[in-house]
């Protein structure tokens, strides 16, 4: 039987799909047993999507003008016919 | 979303509608992964900078087997790599760190001999990402674990769970093992738990 603290490090390998078949079977039937770490995995998998969920920073305006300028120039030296 | 194919046309047209669509998608995800290889601002800016440059030389020949997203990353960690050599902040990536492998996911005193939990995790209140993220707190809390990760644990979870790429992708990008990217992202992600796990606790005791 697979400990709860076994199980914390096979997470990752379970979600990735990365478990052989016979761990696979036991790390679901130790979660149908057991409800703390139903609470840890329904916690990382929380921690997963918030992190999926953070916005990156806008681009500055005057990068943005700068690189765009050079967008000119690329078009400009190499003429498409 | 505009799919690739019709971008990489309208972009090799000229068409600046399509790369300031680009530049407003794609400069902020690229800014935060070149964080993960060099410590300063104005270095990471001087990397994308040349990437977005690497695009516009490369975009005649681009021959989209991989996705634009995808190629503009790897340009982005190429660049990276030998700036982050030259920063002196270059890790190996073919071999994990101490830093990598050493610490558990959690917590060993929360365990009993047999491995069952002593200190189990709370239910957390909020339940969907939406809700976590509303606090402004946890949101700050999360962004400062993420900065607080060793540098290859870093890029690793930015590329796989910020920016959704595959983790063959990852794997051929950095260099890495498909066994050492999962030790990598699983000593992220675990870290990222406790983190949020701990300002919950602290929360609580609060109120």
């Amino acid at each position: 039987m697979l400990s709860c603290q076994e199980l914390t490090e096979l997470v990752t390998a379970y979600l990735e799909g990365r478990l052989g078949l016979l761990d696979r079977l036991r790390f679901r039937m130790h979660i149908g047993m057991c409800q703390h770490c139903r609470t840890y995995l329904r916690e990382q998998k929380l921690v997963i999507a918030a992190v999926g969920h953070l916005p990156a920073e806008p681009i500055p305006d005057g990068v943005r003008d700068e690189l765009l300028d050079r967008f000119r120039d690329w078009k400009g030296e190499d003429p498409k016919p | 979303m505009i799919p690739d194919q019709v971008l990489v046309a309208r972009l090799r047209a000229g068409d600046e509608a399509a790369f300031t669509w680009l530049l407003d998608r794609y400069h902020g995800p690229l800014m935060r992964l070149a964080r993960t290889f060099v410590a300063s601002a104005a270095v990471a800016e001087e990397v994308v900078q040349e990437t977005w440059l690497g695009l516009l030389k490369g975009l005649d020949g681009f021959e989209q087997r991989a996705t634009l997203k995808t190629w503009l990353f790897r340009v982005l960690v190429n660049r990276a790599k030998t700036r982050g050599v030259r920063e002196a902040r270059s890790v190996p990536w073919s071999a994990l760190g101490p830093e990598d492998e050493g610490e558990p996911a959690v917590d060993p005193t929360r365990f009993n001999a047999r491995g069952r939990w002593t200190s189990p995790p709370q239910p957390w209140e909020d339940d969907t990402p939406e809700a976590l993220l509303l606090r402004r707190e946890t949101r700050a809390q999360l962004e400062a674990a993420i900065e607080a990760l060793p540098p290859r644990q870093r890029t690793v979870l930015v590329l796989r769970d910020i920016e959704g790429v595959a983790p063959d992708e990852v794997c051929g990008m950095l260099g890495l093992s498909d066994a050492n990217q999962r030790v990598l992202l699983h000593r992220a992600r675990a870290a990222l738990q406790r983190a949020l796990e701990r300002h919950r606790a602290e929360e609580d005791e609060r109120c």
